[in-house]
């Protein structure tokens, strides 16, 4: 068992011809991931390390069955380009793509609201089920198979941590990157019930970061609903206000959003927080009794 | 990025929400020019810079005496103001905005943006205008109305109606009301249209001539959309942003400036951020956020080196790089070719982990060059305090 992602998930990446997206669905194809279709328009019957390419998602999912989509398209198109997935029966979108303004994910969060189709990031490395399938860009070779589901709005900094527990021995089951920007597809608590329910989770690692009120949310919802141990580290502890560090979301506003709020309020949800973000590993160990 | 209060109030006007009568000045001259051409009771001149709290500092001017606005104008270019938003260092004037004065009946507040819980945009208004809105937030919440708007639709009617009638406006003054409304809508439109991260306007008059206007006026932009809009990139002002950080953004570095000594560089936002505290965690301050992203090549690694070096603050150099894509022994060869451009004059510790990152590490050990090379986060984070001495 797993989440979100397993061996069967079958995946089209859009704007696969692209520098990004052709090494990108080459190393997911390496993995193991059932990489069926690419996506670039004007680019129809072209290969990519063997994986067709076709002119839309539409056509795509008709010749190849895709049900997950995986996004490289630059920033003025993706807007349209996750629209074109939901439209075209997508499941599951993973948007990796950095730096869409603002407003166009405001359009398209509004567009998606009530479907069928869940959208990940974006701004995010996606989502790896260990050993079956990688849908995204992290390293691939840090992951072990194992126990601890992980949710991050970081990318490097879940690598950080993912390296930890497979060092340590526990390993992970999914790990799922959420994304840096202040509006996106899926928040911690909607991935948190799905940790919740894997029977092969047996605890949950959420990285968070100044911003926002995405913590504060999921504080609530663990402390009604969680009985599996969560670790948490919060990035930013040292971050000024008002200033943007990187993430577009990571922003500390009105002197709302800072890390030590979030921290306290996770603590009062029983939650794991540990300040030092080098022993996450060690943490998680600790709360398994291993 | 943000904009000056007489680039907002231009935008408003463009948008057709009511700002008093004014114009930039650049000399004494102009501002006589200007206040002739003005020809009303009341001159106001106001210091532009990117902070709030001018009033206070003495950024602001107010007479009825048309001769005092040439001497308004030569008392405050080049002067520095120091309010609770600039930091003890101040910030100097070097533009300013010349308008009407305005009979105020009724100070409002009113901005826009985006609400990250529901990712619809949503207004945020008040009867407590003029005061900072996050003290009325905190002492008197039930002051504060909301109203979110939907984005398939846009603005509605009854969205203007909910904020107008909440705030009273029909007791306050029953003329203003559907202006209000209006100007509501024509605020969302430039929110929307200009890809606006915020728009606030505080105070929001209603004047004793029953009017409304917008007496100042902030709107910063989203700058993922920046591409989207030439107009709002012109309005740019470099002498409102750190050097340094400019440098930075010149060479794709994503860099933010703090108070700290050891200087960091790492790849990606969220563990640029866990490095930094890390530094305070192991006894020391951070110097700085960089970032130099997935792509870091040596090119990147060297402008992060310079930049880092510019700061005489800087006592320490700590790069943390977690290596995925990006592979560590290229960031080693990065790190060796940059430090025979740039010559490093502080105490260096480099970890490495992820992707070839042995070899990286066996690289930069066997390159000559004066550091110290770690895998472990904490062990590298304790080893550049130690070598930098603990903050005072």
């Amino acid at each position: 068992m797993s989440i979100l992602v397993n061996k069967n998930t079958r995946v089209v990446v859009q704007g696969i011809t692209g520098k990004e997206g052709s090494f990108h669905a080459t190393q997911c194809k390496a993995y193991g991931t059932k990489v069926v279709a690419g996506v670039t328009p004007g680019k129809a019957g072209q290969e990519v390390e063997g994986i067709p390419v076709f002119n839309t998602v539409a056509d795509a999912v008709k010749k190849t069955e895709a049900d997950t989509s995986l996004i490289f398209v630059p920033p003025p198109f993706c807007a349209d380009a996750i629209l074109e997935a939901a439209d075209a029966g997508i499941k599951l979108i993973i948007c990796i793509t950095e730096g869409i303004p603002v407003n166009d994910m405001v359009k398209v969060k509004r567009a998606l609201r009530g479907r069928d189709v869940r959208l990940i990031g974006p701004n995010c490395p996606g989502v790896i089920t260990v050993d079956e399938a990688k849908i995204g860009i992290m390293p691939g070779f840090i992951h072990k198979k194992g126990v601890v589901g992980v949710v991050s709005r970081s990318g490097t900094l879940t690598y950080e941590a993912v390296h930890q527990l497979s060092t340590l021995g526990l390993g992970e089951t999914t790990c799922v990157g959420i994304g840096g920007d202040p509006v996106n597809g899926t928040g911690f608590v909607d991935v948190l019930p799905l940790f919740e329910k894997d029977p092969e989770t047996q605890a949950i690692v959420m990285i968070g970061e100044i911003g926002g009120d995405a913590e504060e949310k999921a504080a609530e919802f663990i402390k009604k609903n969680v009985k599996k141990p969560v670790i948490s580290f919060i990035a930013g502890i040292t971050a000024p206000p008002g200033r943007r560090m990187g993430h577009a979301g990571a922003i500390i506003s009105g002197g709302k959003g800072t890390a030590a709020e979030k921290m306290k309020t996770l603590e009062a949800a029983g939650v794991k927080v540990v300040k030092n973000p080098a022993e996450i590993g060690a943490a998680v160990k600790q709360a398994l009794g291993r | 990025m943000n904009v000056h209060e007489f680039q907002a109030k231009s935008l408003f006007a463009q948008f057709g929400v009511p700002v008093p009568r004014g114009k930039e000045i650049t000399s004494p001259e102009d501002a006589t020019a200007w206040a002739n051409e003005l020809n009303t009771p009341v001159f106001v001149v106001k210091a532009q810079i990117h902070a709030g709290g001018r009033g206070k500092a003495g950024g602001v001017k107010i007479t009825k005496d048309k001769g005092a606005v040439a001497g308004f104008v030569k008392e405050l270019i080049g002067k520095t103001l120091v309010t609770h938003q600039t930091g003890p260092k101040g910030r100097q004037v070097h533009r300013l905005l010349m308008e009407e004065g305005a009979n105020i009946a009724k100070e409002l507040y009113l901005s826009i943006l985006v609400d990250r819980d529901s990712g619809w945009p949503v207004f945020i208004a008040s009867t407590e205008g003029g005061m900072e809105i996050e003290e009325v937030a905190e002492k008197t919440p039930e002051k504060i109305i909301k109203e979110l708007i939907d984005p398939a639709v846009g603005f509605q009617g009854y969205n203007g109606r909910n904020v107008a009638f909440a705030l009273g406006l029909n007791t306050i003054e029953p003329a203003v009301m559907n202006p209000f409304i209006q100007m509501m809508g024509n605020l969302y439109r430039l929110f929307m249209e200009k890809h606006a991260a915020m728009v606030e306007i505080n105070p929001l008059i209603i004047t004793k001539e029953k009017t409304i206007v917008a007496l100042d006026g902030k709107v910063s932009f989203d700058d993922n959309a920046l591409f989207k809009h030439a107009d709002v990139q012109q309005m740019r002002d470099l002498n409102e942003e750190e050097p340094l950080e400019i440098e930075a953004g010149a060479n794709n570095l994503n860099y933010v400036k703090l108070d700290g000594n050891i200087g960091c560089m790492v790849n990606g936002a969220g563990l640029a951020m866990a490095t930094m505290d890390v530094i305070k965690l192991a006894g020391s301050e951070p110097a700085n956020f960089l970032d130099v992203g997935g792509g870091a090549t040596k090119e990147t690694v060297a402008a992060g080196f310079r930049i880092l070096l510019k700061d005489p603050n800087v006592k320490g150099i700590f790069i943390n790089i977690f290596g995925g894509i990006v592979r560590c022994e290229r960031i080693a060869h990065g790190v060796i070719e940059a430090a025979k451009e740039v010559k490093i004059t502080v105490p260096l510790v480099v970890r490495l982990q992820g992707t070839n990152a042995e070899e990286g590490r066996k690289l930069l050990a066997e390159s000559g060059l004066k550091l110290d090379v770690a895998d472990d986060l904490w062990e590298a984070a304790q080893k550049i305090v130690k070598l930098t001495g603990k903050a005072a």
